[in-house]
C-alpha cells in the first residue's frame, strides 16, 4: 500500500520537537528556555536535537529559578521575541504562578489590547507510574479557570505537532499540556495509539477545535490527553454490546469547543465527561453545564469519570484505583441505561 | 569543636546504614524493571532519587541533633531521615507503598514524614526552607528548645525561596541552619552554568549572617562547622548558612543515563568515596580493627535487611483507603 509506506510515525515528543524546530528555522524571535531542555533535550524528550541545532543561545538551560524566567518570559514576549518556555511538571507551577496568572495571561488585556505576549508553556501532566502527589497532578482547571490564557492538550503526535505550531505562531500565551503517559518515552510505558503518522511539512491544527475521533449515536465521551484514550477502548468495548460511543478529543480547553460538544450530544443524547484532574471545580463540571445551560435534551443524567478530589497517593493500588479508566467509563454508561 | 571516638563511630554507623540502605533499594528498584525500564513497574515504582556519597553531609549536621530538633530535607531524602533517626522499617514500608509504611504508602520516597523525630521532605525545590523557618518561628515563640535545620541542593540556592527563608530567618533571628549539598549537579546543569558566584556561602553576607564551606565531602569537617552553627542558633543568635561539597555517585535519578558527565568523573568521584576515607581515618586514629569493621558492617547490614524484608513482608493497603486522611 502506498499510504502505508508514506506513514511517518511519531511520539508526542519528536512531534512537539520538530514543530519547535521549523518554527525556529523560519522565526528568529522563538527560543526556548527552561530546565534541562539544552543539551539533555527534555526530560520528557520534547526539546531533543534543538540545542544542537540552534545553540546555546537560542536553547537555554535555565537555572532552576521559575520566579525569573516565567517573568523573564513576559517581559521577553512583551519585547517582540517569542519565548517557548519548558516547566518540567504541572506541579511545579506554584513557585512562580504570580508571573503566569498575573502578568502572561492579563498584560495584553491592562493594555487595552497594545500589548502582545506570545509565550508558549510547555509542561507535562499526568500520573499512573507512582510519581506520588507533587508529580503527577494534571491541574487542567487550575489553568483554564484563568481568563487570557489558551490551554491546549493533545492525545496525539499529529495533534501535538500541529497544536504546537499554532501555538507558537499564536500572539497570545499558550499553555501547552502534555501527559506522560503520552509522550512516547518507553521509560514512562507508552500508549501506542499516541503514535500516529505526522506530516514532515509545518501545519497548524486550529486551537480551540474539537475532534470527533470516534462517531456514534448513543453516547458522547469527552476527554482531553489520556481521557481520549480510556474513551476509546471504552468505546470499542461499548461496540461488542452494540452500544455505539461517540468520542470528542477536545485538544484545547482554551478557548473550549461547546458548538462541537452540544451538537455530539444533541445527537446522541448521553454525556460522560472524561477527566484525570480533580472531579470538584474542573472541566468536567465545566462542560456538562455547559450542555445542560442550552437545555440539549438528555436521555439520562451526565456522568463524569474524573480523579477523586483527594491528593494523589504515591502506592499502587490507591493510585491505579482512583485513575480514571476504561472500565470506570463502561460503569457510568450502565449506570445511565439501568432504569 | 572536634567529634569524640563515639560520635565518629556514630556518624560512621550511620553513613553504612544509609549506604547499604540505597544500594538495597537499587537493587530492588531495578526487580521488574528489566529488560524494558519503566518507571511504572516492580516493588519501587515511581522515581528513585538515590543519596550515595552524600552521607558525610546528613552525619556531620544530625549528629548534633535531638529528635526533638526539626529536619526538612529534599526529594533526595534517604541518608538525613536515617541519619535523624527515622523510623527504618517504616520508612522502607513506605518506598514500598506498604500500609505499614510511615503514611501507609501515600506518600513514597519523596514524601517521608516522621513526626516522632520531627523529620519532613518534599519534592518541590527549595520548598522545604521556608517551613524550617517556621518551625524555628514557633520554638522562639513559644520559648521552647530547639533549632531547625533545612537541607537543600545547590540547585535550590537560585530559587526565590531560597533567599526569602534566609532573609526572613536573619530579620528575626530565628534558630534555623541551611545546609547546602553542593553535589556539583542539578539534573544535568552544571553548578557553572546555573549560579552566578562559585560558592553560596558567600550569599549568607547578603543576608547578614555567618556563611561556611566545608570542602571535601569530610564528614568530620561539616561535624566541626555544623556544630559551630547548631550552638550559636540554640544560643540565639540567629541563623547560618553552611555550603558542603559533596558528591553525587548516583544518577540524578534512577533511569539516568548521566550523558552530561565530563568523561572520568565518575571515576574520579568513586575514587574520593567518602565512606572508605572514613574507614581508614578510624583505623589510622582511633584504633579501629579490621574485625572490629567487619562487626560493624554485619550489624548495619542486617539492620538494613531487617527493615527490607519488613517492607518487603508487609501487606498493602486497600484501595479505598486512598480516600482517608486528606482530613483528619
Ligand atoms: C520548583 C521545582 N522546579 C523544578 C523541579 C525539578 N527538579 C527536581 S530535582 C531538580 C534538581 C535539583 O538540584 P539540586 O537542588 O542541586 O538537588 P540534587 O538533585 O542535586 O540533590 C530539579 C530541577 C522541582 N522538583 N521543583
Ligand atoms: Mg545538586
Amino acid at each position: 500500500m502506498t499510504v502505508a509506506s508514506k506513514e511517518r510515525k511519531l511520539t508526542i515528543a519528536r512531534a512537539m520537537a520538530e514543530a519547535i524546530a521549523q518554527e525556529m528555522r523560519i522565526d528568529e524571535r522563538v527560543f526556548v528556555m527552561g530546565e534541562d531542555i539544552g543539551p539533555l533535550g527534555g526530560v520528557f524528550g520534547n526539546t531533543r536535537g534543538l540545542y544542537d541545532e540552534f545553540g546555546a543561545e537560542r536553547v537555554r538551560d535555565t537555572p532552576i529559578s521559575e520566579t525569573a524566567f516565567m517573568g523573564a518570559a513576559v517581559g521577553a514576549a512583551s519585547d517582540g521575541m517569542r519565548p517557548i518556555v519548558e516547566l518540567m511538571f504541572v506541579d511545579f507551577f506554584g513557585v512562580c504562578f504570580d508571573a503566569i496568572y498575573n502578568l502572561m495571561a492579563k498584560n495584553t488585556y491592562f493594555a487595552g489590547g497594545e500589548v502582545q505576549v506570545p509565550v508558549v508553556l510547555m509542561t507535562s501532566t499526568g500520573g499512573g507510574y507512582s510519581d506520588a502527589g507533587q508529580h503527577s497532578q494534571c491541574l487542567h482547571a487550575t489553568f483554564a479557570h484563568l481568563p487570557g490564557m489558551k490551554v491546549v492538550a493533545p492525545s496525539n503526535a499529529y495533534d501535538a505537532k500541529g497544536l504546537m505550531t499554532a501555538a507558537i505562531r499564536d500572539n497570545n500565551p499558550v499553555i501547552f499540556m502534555f501527559h506522560k503517559a503520552l509522550q512516547g518515552m518507553g521509560w514512562l510505558g507508552t500508549e501506542k495509539d499516541a503514535i500516529v503518522h505526522v506530516p514532515e511539512e509545518a501545519y497548524e491544527v486550529p486551537i480551540g477545535k474539537a475532534a470527533v475521533v470516534r462517531e456514534g449515536s448513543d453516547v458522547t465521551i469527552v476527554g482531553i490527553t489520556s481521557g481520549v484514550h480510556h474513551g476509546l477502548k471504552a468505546a470499542r468495548r461499548l461496540a461488542e454490546r452494540g452500544v455505539s460511543a461517540e468520542v470528542l478529543d477536545l485538544r484545547s480547553l482554551v478557548p473550549l469547543d461547546r458548538e462541537s460538544i452540544i451538537a455530539s450530544v444533541r445527537k446522541t443524547g448521553r454525556l460522560i465527561v472524561v477527566d484525570e484532574d480533580y472531579h470538584s471545580y474542573g472541566m468536567s463540571g465545566e462542560i456538562i453545564s455547559s450542555v445542560v445551560e442550552q437545555g440539549v435534551p438528555l436521555r439520562a443524567a451526565p456522568q463524569r469519570v474524573a480523579y477523586p478530589d483527594i491528593p494523589i497517593p504515591f502506592t499502587r493500588p490507591m493510585e491505579q484505583w482512583a485513575l480514571p479508566s476504561a472500565d470506570k467509563i463502561v460503569t457510568a454508561f450502565e449506570k445511565m441505561t439501568s432504569h | 569543636m572536634k567529634p569524640s571516638k563515639e560520635q565518629q563511630l556514630w556518624m560512621y554507623e550511620h553513613m553504612l546504614v544509609s549506604r547499604y540502605f540505597e544500594e538495597s533499594i537499587e537493587k530492588i528498584y531495578m526487580e521488574g524493571k528489566s529488560p524494558a525500564f519503566n518507571m511504572a513497574n516492580g516493588p519501587i515504582p515511581g522515581e528513585m532519587h538515590l543519596s550515595n556519597g552524600q552521607e558525610p553531609c546528613a552525619v556531620g549536621v544530625c549528629a548534633h541533633l535531638e529528635p526533638s530538633d526539626i529536619v526538612t530535607s529534599t526529594h533526595r531524602p534517604h541518608h538525613v531521615a536515617i541519619a535523624k533517626g527515622v523510623d527504618l522499617d517504616r520508612m522502607a514500608a513506605e518506598i514500598f507503598g506498604k500500609k505499614t509504611g510511615l503514611s501507609g504508602g501515600r506518600g513514597g520516597h519523596m514524601h517521608i514524614f516522621d513526626p516522632k523525630v520531627n523529620f519532613s521532605c518534599s519534592g518541590i525545590i527549595a520548598q522545604g526552607m521556608g517551613p524550617a523557618v517556621g518551625a524555628a518561628l514557633s520554638r522562639q515563640m513559644q520559648r521552647k528548645d530547639g533549632v531547625a535545620v533545612a537541607f537543600l541542593g545547590e540547585g535550590a540556592a537560585n530559587q526565590g525561596a531560597f533567599h526569602e527563608s534566609l532573609n526572613l530567618a536573619a530579620v528575626w533571628k530565628l534558630p534555623v541552619i541551611f545546609v547546602i549539598e553542593d553535589n556539583a549537579w542539578g539534573i544535568s546543569v552544571a553548578k557553572r552554568a546555573s549560579t552566578a558566584i562559585e560558592r553560596n556561602d558567600q550569599r549568607a553576607a547578603a543576608y547578614g549572617m555567618p556563611g561556611h564551606f566545608v570542602p571535601g565531602n569530610d564528614p568530620l569537617a561539616v561535624y566541626e562547622v555544623a556544630g559551630e552553627a547548631i550552638a550559636r542558633a540554640r544560643r540565639g543568635e540567629g541563623p547560618t548558612l553552611i555550603e558542603i561539597e559533596t558528591y553525587r555517585l548516583a544518577g540524578h535519578f534512577m533511569g539516568d543515563a548521566e550523558g552530561y558527565r565530563p568523561e572520568g568523573e565518575k571515576d574520579a568521584l568513586f575514587a574520593r568515596d567518602p565512606i572508605p576515607k572514613m574507614r581508614e581515618h578510624l583505623k589510622a586514629n582511633e584504633g579501629w580493627s579490621d574485625a572490629d569493621d567487619a562487626a560493624l558492617v554485619e550489624l548495619t547490614r542486617s539492620r538494613v535487611d531487617a527493615a527490607i524484608a519488613f517492607a518487603r513482608d508487609s501487606a498493602y493497603p486497600e484501595p479505598e483507603e486512598a480516600l482517608e486522611k486528606v482530613f483528619v
